[in-house]
């Protein structure tokens, strides 16, 4: 593939393309999929067949619209969203084309869940069709790899990238610049790019979209990255219960490797690169660095301590750069319209937009990407459309098991790594979770420690047997059952495991204990003095003190 | 190997010790007789970094690194004893006892435990956490050995030297978190596989009293090791 070829593979893309006057664009992402997005394309195909106006207009299998809540989702080039829609509802669809919309199914796009986002790395999200290249090269795809090929030394991509302030999007928020010279200074006689697509967290599924929706952009990417660092393997590693992220990933691997855009010599150049999937052993601990480039080694998927860190001795001993899906997928955008493009982006540490799986007692559900330093506030009450059934607004979970519960008088913080931190949480890989004054916090602790002694890869003691010490006593608060002592006792083991933990999973399993201590207080005495739940969610249980 | 060995200079609990570069804190700490606490780590065996006793304060770092494999660095300063660092050494010994069934009275390796060398050192005299007894497998289905597993504290000496040394790979660990466990083969009796030589080395490696010979009763185990320095010796000039 010569850069002529692609741009003219582009162009007679957007020749084809043109020659639809009209669109319906339907998710076949995994949530819409879930309830039954792929019958109402069948439905859609049917119909314009029947009609026999196939060839003005296009029924395209799209990625996530965001909202998936209220899936089906299809959308129409009359600019018009449509919100649960079923099978029978083909036909009117078809008829409102270039009309009037079909009123009872439409969702209104003028509400700042819409707005108020911001659309890097979805940006082609609902809008190409996942499983063809073309799509995907008609809007510039893989037009940055061209120009970091042609036009760009490594050092020059690696500055790029620096300039950018991108940070990495799988938890930990580590310069990417930074990670990317390291490897590229490392010595090896081989070196690897990794890409983590294993997103363990309850309710996030940040990577799952984005490989479902754009998997070339994340291939993009890597070849970005594995060209910068002097690479010239990689693996995707992608959770084993992602089947259909793991399908379209396969497929963009075919498909670069027939146009010649993964493979050797790369455009002419003497860059070559391969990439293969890899699917997750299914553990949680597997998507930590050390246990993910283990279980790629076909070991037992156990951290290691580090350093050596990866960058330095990583897959097979070698130098390795391991970033997160998320991370990857920005790299196209920031290299197609230059690193200060996107430091503009954020704030002053946290450039850019993340994207966050919005879930729990809001409005609005689902997928969203929002510029770095927004709001909690906005984040809930404007993006979210604020908590449900008239009740009252009481934490925001942000970073999953390894994260914080966020108080009201948090609200006004902004989401940036630092900010999350300085109160307690991270921004973690992008989970949110609302909660109003129906949870009970300390049963939300609980329900996070059990996460984490069940994921406990057990290798280390603190982790191994403090969560399940952790764990008993939080479920000696909710029964009613624990003593003062249990307290000190629960405090003193949020401190071991934080600084004693092998690995990030026992270091930060504490988190969500500390926080919810920290900011609902009152919440742990009222269960442990007064043998009460203000939130009515604890009972009391046979055997524990009752009054 | 470069013909002069890289030799760095640092401080160890106020005294100035060298090391060759690939030496951990641990090894130079043991050279000069300055005790570290150890479960997981055995001379000759790789290092896993798993227990976490071994945890010592470095100047200028916030985080606590492991003795057993961190390596030392020119003008590293090290403090191997303090307050906190006990405080979180007796935790974890503490954290270790209420694991299993550690009943050392009945034990066959009753006065020759690390584990409970550990604890007698670190003056532990009273275990705060409740204890889990759970209820584990005794497997004497080998001719000569018997694993209790009762007393496991996971460290992977076991594993790692039927692996390293001897070859045979018999042991690996199974499950997570908690329910963890080491095992033979997959996951068969002891006795019925195929893959170990019966050499005994991880009977002898084991600090606790889950490995031991066949015939011993309370605290009658005693455990021999010279064959690993000597092993591993061998193993280095060989290379
Ligand atoms: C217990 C644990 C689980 C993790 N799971 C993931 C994961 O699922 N996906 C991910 O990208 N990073 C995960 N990480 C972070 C990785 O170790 C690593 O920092 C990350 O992949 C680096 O990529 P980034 O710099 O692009 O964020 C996890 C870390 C820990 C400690
Ligand atoms: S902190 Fe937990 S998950 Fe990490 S190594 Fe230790 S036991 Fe395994
Ligand atoms: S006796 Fe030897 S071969 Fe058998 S399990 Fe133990 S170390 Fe391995
Ligand atoms: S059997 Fe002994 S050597 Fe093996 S893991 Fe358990 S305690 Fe360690
Ligand atoms: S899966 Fe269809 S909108 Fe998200
Ligand atoms: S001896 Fe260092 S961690 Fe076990």
């Amino acid at each position: 593939m010569t850069p002529e070829e692609l741009a003219e593979i582009a162009e007679s893309e957007r020749v084809a393309q043109s020659r639809f006057t009209q669109r319906v664009n339907v998710c076949v992402a995994a949530g819409c999929l879930s309830c039954q997005s792929q019958s109402v394309k069948d439905a859609l195909d049917r119909e314009a067949n029947r009609r026999d106006i196939k060839d003005h207009c296009q029924i395209k299998g799209v990625g996530c619209m965001g909202l998936c809540a209220e899936g089906p989702l299809v959308s129409t080039s009359s600019g018009v969203l449509y919100r649960k829609v079923q099978a029978e509802n083909g036909a009117a669809i078809l008829d409102s084309l270039g009309g009037q919309p079909v009123s009872h199914l439409v969702c209104r796009t003028d509400t700042p869940f819409f707005q108020r986002q911001k659309k890097i790395v979805l940006e082609n999200s609902g809008v190409i069709d996942p499983e063809r290249i073309e799509d995907y090269i008609a809007g510039e795809g893989y037009s940055a790899l061209i120009k970091t090929l042609t036009e760009m030394t490594p050092r020059e991509v690696i500055d790029q990238v620096t300039k950018s302030g991108l940070r990495g999007r799988g938890g930990a928020g580590y310069p990417t610049g930074l990670k990317w010279s390291t490897v590229s200074k490392s010595v090896g006689t081989k070196k690897y790019v990794i890409c983590n697509g294993d997103e363990g967290d309850p309710g996030a599924f940040m990577d799952r979209s984005v490989l479902e929706s754009d998997p070339h952009r994340v291939l993009e990417g890597m070849l970005i990255a594995a060209y910068a660092v002097g690479a010239s393997e990689g693996f995707a590693y992608v959770r084993a219960e992602y089947p259909l992220a793991v399908k379209r990933l396969r497929t963009a691997i075919r498909q670069a490797e027939r146009v010649g855009l993964l493979g050797s010599d790369i455009c002419g150049t003497r860059f070559s690169f391969r990439v293969d999937v890899r699917l997750g052993a299914g553990a949680f601990v597997c998507g930590e660095e050390t246990a993910l480039i283990a279980s790629v080694e076909g070991k037992r998927g156990t951290p290691r301590p580090r350093p050596p860190y990866p960058a330095m001795e990583g897959l097979f001993g070698e130098p390795t750069l391991i970033n997160n899906v998320e991370t990857f997928a920005s790299v196209a955008p920031i290299i197609r319209k230059g690193g200060e493009w996107y430091a503009q982006i954020g704030t002053e540490k946290s450039k850019g937009t993340k994207v966050f799986a919005l879930a729990g007692r809001v409005q609005n559900t689902g997928l969203v990407e929002v510029p770095m330093g927004i709001s909690l506030r906005e984040m809930v009450f404007e993006i979210g459309g604020g908590v449900p059934e008239g009740r009252k607004f009481k934490a925001v979970q942000t970073g999953g098991p390894s994260g914080g519960c966020l108080p009201s008088d948090c609200l006004d913080m902004p989401v940036d790594y630092e900010s999350l931190a300085q109160a307690g949480s991270i921004m973690g890989s992008g989970g949110m979770i609302v909660m109003d004054e129906s949870s009970c916090m300390v049963d939300v602790a609980k329900y996070f420690m059990d996460f984490c002694m069940t994921e406990s890869c057990g290798k280390c003691i603190p982790c191994r047997v403090g969560t399940y010490q952790m764990h008993r006593i939080l479920t000696a608060i909710g029964n009613m059952s624990a003593t003062q002592q249990d307290l000190k006792m629960l405090e003193e083991l949020c401190d071991l495991l934080k600084h004693t933990s092998l690995c990030g999973l026992g270091q930060s399993a504490p988190n969500p204990v500390v926080s919810t201590l920290r900011s609902f207080a009152e919440e742990y005495r009222a269960h442990v003095e007064e043998h009460k739940c203000p939130a009515g969610v604890c009972n009391a249980q046979p055997g524990g003190e009752t009054e | 190997m470069s013909p002069v060995a890289s030799v760095k200079t640092l401080k160890i609990d106020g005294r100035d010790l060298s090391g060759r570069q690939e030496e951990t804190i641990l090894d130079v700490a043991r050279q000069n007789g300055i005790f570290i606490p150890r479960l997981c780590e055995m001379e000759g065996l790789s290092d896993v970094g798993a227990c976490r006793m071994c945890l010592v304060e470095i100047k200028g770092q916030n985080k606590l690194l492991p003795a057993c494999v961190t390596t030392v660095e020119e003008g590293m300063e090290v403090t191997t004893n303090s307050p906190r660092l006990e405080h979180y050494r007796r935790m974890i010994l503490e954290l270790l006892f209420t694991e299993r069934n550690h009943v050392c009275s009945v034990c066959v390796s009753n006065g020759h435990c690390e584990m409970q060398m550990l604890g007698q050192r670190l003056g532990i005299t009273h275990v705060h956490f409740p204890y889990r007894y759970p209820q584990e497998d005794v497997d004497a289905s080998h001719d000569r050995f018997v694993i209790d597993h009762n007393r496991c504290i996971l460290c992977t000496r076991c594993v790692r030297v039927c692996d390293e040394i001897e070859g045979a790979h018999t042991w690996d660990v199974m499950g997570r978190g908690i329910n963890a466990k080491v095992i033979t083969d997959l996951n068969e009796p002891w006795g019925s596989s195929e893959t170990c030589t019966s050499c005994g080395k991880c009977v002898h490696v084991c600090p606790t009293g889950v490995l031991f010979e066949k015939g011993r009763s309370v605290a009658e185990m005693l455990k021999r090791r010279q064959f690993l320095p000597y092993l591993t010796l061998m193993r280095k000039e060989n290379e």
